[in-house]
């Protein structure tokens, strides 16, 4: 399929990274290894590599988002790359520029590399496929299409608390899915690095069609589904979902599906706690769960640099070595 | 020469409506086929077409296209698309009426007409709002659409507010004897959907339509078509369940006929996986079986037209992340060398093939053409069946150059397009 070959260079390497969906172990293995050396620069006190200096990244969000932004414009500055912060919004559009030209505009200020997130499914895809040669795309969520650096510090979390076996192990991920880009591409990574167990939980308005070809087992009762489970990533609920033909109240949502203390004790006691954040506190989880000992919500935050820096510093190295050869 | 008489010798005749499948000379007189087989009594021919090694069929009638005009002349043009629809062997085009201003007033039926008459390719028939302006609401002024030649009505892929407004709606088109063209559509289960809702839809992420959004309405016009009496066409059909529905429906006397487009019939789902702009389709691209469905309503008779659903655009509407890119291809160029090959493996299987973009789409829309009865308008296609060609934005005439299919090997090249008996193309010059 030549949406994986979009995102892979001839020789193997990344060249642009857009989804989870369609790499190999070998290339995510990769990108862990390279975040866990880059986890350590974040505790020096000079914080910063110079591997991309030089070089000019856009981070082009036509979506509001404070961390997801924020943590791409961090590991750019710490790899000593200059950032370029471009809040589209809805103004482009009202302005009648396409994307295609707001792109064209940006390429013509020689920039090496966008990093993108847009409302539709498919939007990242759609910029690979029409950047210069030389510029690469970092997906940073598209529609509920994927969300892959976001899925990537979240293995990078779980190795860290569990190891590199990932085949022993029993995740299960909690609530809307049927919205979630991050759920998505969190299926795919844990299957690539061959989880033994992937599990989602949530009322059947939450799933959405033929989700089992994905590769996970579906559970309706989270007591059930958490039943030995060593990792459980709970997805956070917009409230407006709450209100309508979707669930009938939060109260009744928490009844079934927040995550407390008792729920939890159905899981294996080293239970990891996980979620992309922002939390809804008392609808997705407890407010002792989310800051209780097993959880490692601001741990993923902290990896979050880690593992952007490993994927842009992959995507644009390569670059680097090509500009060599040419 | 529009009052040449004319001889088609030596062409393989197939007329599926009149079961004629022979060899046999055509001759012309007055725009009208004025025999068959021997020469009538005194015929001199002034021009003769030698038709050996070719196939002769009835003009091809494709049942639904867009010609942008009036309203959206970026995409394109009345003139070039009836040059383009003559140049792939089609006669007929039924134009729906949303256009911009919509077909709901006499003047911009005359408009279209006026339009077609003067590219002197292929004729243009069209199809009167079911509603004003398409908005659902008011009923549009149908008596006086059908005086000034709508050959039937449509809300085209517009919702109506209400099944108070549907029943209201068939009534007053039954009351006219016209035929009412649906888009069997539950508007709130397609809601913003893009793709069809299964397998791909959650692997991308893209807003679904389930198949039940076809289903639903299907079954919701059933039961108001058997209440009013009214004869009721399903366009664009996409599910399996739905032609079984329609089959019953047939079997049970209901009056109501179907059609599906060509890119349902060859495509699926699946082909959406790299969020290829040129497979978005409304309604959508459904599953394999369901094309197979499909494929076996068409070929048995339930569904009993095949047409393009011909929508050219402008190469930026497709430039853009799927959802928003502006759904359908264009197809007219295409229409007779798909047609053909759903049939390549099975050639008895031909002069049904052929039936489905001739004698089929002139029945539901209640028009004499169609087929090779003597006294008939002489709309005719003549194609070499062995001279395959390639499709690319060369060998494309549409203005709109957005297709799944660019680069497909296609069977079957039109030699000559007649229509009333006028030769509005010739591929020797074209």
């Amino acid at each position: 399929m030549s949406v994986n070959n979009l995102q892979i260079r001839n020789d193997g390497r990344l060249r642009h990274f857009l989804s989870t969906e369609g790499l190999n172990r070998g290339l995510l293995t990769e990108i862990l290894d390279t975040a866990e050396s880059f986890a350590g620069v974040a505790e020096q006190s000079v914080k910063k590599v110079p591997l991309l200096r030089g070089r000019t990244i856009v981070n082009l969000f036509f979506e509001a988002s404070t961390r997801t932004r924020t943590t791409f414009e961090l590991a750019a500055k710490r790899l000593s790359a200059d950032v370029l912060n471009i809040n589209v919004g809805a103004s482009a559009t009202v302005k009648g520029e396409t994307l295609l030209d707001t792109l064209r505009n940006l390429q013509a200020m020689h920039i090496d590399m966008f990093v993108v997130r847009h409302s539709d499914s498919g939007t990242a895809h759609f910029i690979a496929r029409h950047v210069l040669p030389h510029v690469s795309v970092i997906n940073a969520g598209d529609g509920r299409h994927a969300h892959p650096t976001q899925a990537m510090l979240d293995m990078f979390t779980i190795r860290r608390e569990k190891g590199a076996d990932f085949g022993r192990l029993s995740v299960a991920i909690v609530g809307d899915i049927a919205n979630s880009r991050v759920a998505r591409s969190q299926i795919h990574a844990l299957n690539l690095l061959n989880t033994g167990d992937v599990r989602i939980i949530a009322p059947r308005t939450l799933i959405p069609s033929h989700i089992e070809s994905l590769g996970v087992r579906v559970f309706h009762d989270l007591r059930e589904g958490l039943r030995d489970a060593d990792v459980v990533i709970m997805l956070r609920l917009q409230r407006e979902r709450m209100k309508g033909v979707v669930l009938p109240s939060e109260h009744e949502y928490y009844q079934l599906y927040g995550l407390t203390e008792e729920k939890l004790s159905m899981a294996r006691p080293d239970i990891t706690v996980m979620h992309p954040g922002p939390i809804n506190r008392g609808v997705e989880m407890d407010s002792q769960v989310a800051d209780g000992p097993r959880s490692v919500i601001l741990q993923q935050v902290t990896y979050g640099i880690a593992v952007r820096m490993a994927v842009m510093s992959m995507a644009m190295q390569q670059k680097h070595s090509q500009d060599g050869d040419a | 020469m529009p009052e040449a008489r004319i001889k088609i010798s030596g062409g393989r005749l197939i007329d599926p409506e009149n079961r004629i499948d022979d060899r046999l000379d055509l001759y012309i007189a007055d725009g009208r086929i004025a025999a068959i087989g021997a020469a009538p009594d005194g015929f001199s021919e002034d021009v003769e077409l030698d038709a050996g090694g070719l196939v002769v069929i009835p003009g091809l009638i494709d049942l639904c296209a867009r010609l942008r005009e009036p309203g959206q002349e970026h995409k394109a043009s009345i003139d070039g698309e009836c040059r383009a629809a003559a140049a792939g062997g089609i006669t007929t085009l039924c134009c729906p009426p949303d256009t911009d201003p919509v077909i709901d007033t006499p003047a911009v039926v005359e408009l279209i007409r006026h339009r077609a008459q003067q590219a002197g390719a292929a004729r243009v028939v069209t199809l009167g709002a079911l509603t004003k302006g398409l908005q659902g609401e008011q009923l549009s002024e149908m008596a006086a659409l059908q005086r000034a030649g709508c050959v039937g009505v449509s809300n085209a892929l517009k919702p109506l507010a209400s099944t108070l407004v549907e029943r209201r709606a068939f009534e007053y088109a039954a009351t006219f004897g016209l035929t009412v063209f649906l888009h069997a559509d539950d508007a709130a289960l397609s809601a913003n959907g893009c793709i069809h809702e299964g397998e791909l839809s959650t692997r991308l992420g893209l807003p679904g339509i389930p198949q039940a959004a076809e289903t639903v309405a299907v079954a919701r016009d059933l039961a108001l078509i058997q209440q009013t009496g009214v004869r009721a066409h399903f366009c664009r059909l996409t599910t399996h369940h739905a032609v079984r529905m329609v089959a019953r429906a047939q079997f049970d006397g209901v009056p109501v006929s179907a059609d599906v487009a060509v890119p349902h019939l060859y495509l699926s789902e699946v082909d959406t996986v790299e969020f290829g702009a040129d497979y978005h389709f409304i309604p959508p691209l459904r599953t394999q079986e369901d094309r197979e469905g499909l494929r076996k309503g068409l070929l048995s008779g339930t569904v009993s037209a095949l047409c393009s659903d011909h929508q050219p655009h402008e190469p930026d509407a497709k430039l853009a992340p799927f959802p928003a890119t502006e759904p359908g291809a264009s197809g007219v160029d295409s229409l007779l060398s798909l047609t053909l090959k759903l049939v390549d493996e099975d050639q008895n299987l031909l002069a049904d093939a052929i039936a489905r973009v001739t004698s089929g789409p002139a029945k539901i829309l209640g028009i004499p053409y169609g087929d090779l009865a003597v006294g008939r308008a002489a709309d005719l296609c003549i194609y070499a069946p062995d001279s395959n060609w390639r499709l690319d934005d060369t060998s494309m005439n549409s203005q709109g150059k957005n297709t799944p299919f660019r680069g497909w090997e296609m069977p079957g090249r039109v030699r000559y397009t007649l229509r009333d008996g006028q030769i509005i193309f010739s591929s020797e010059n074209p």
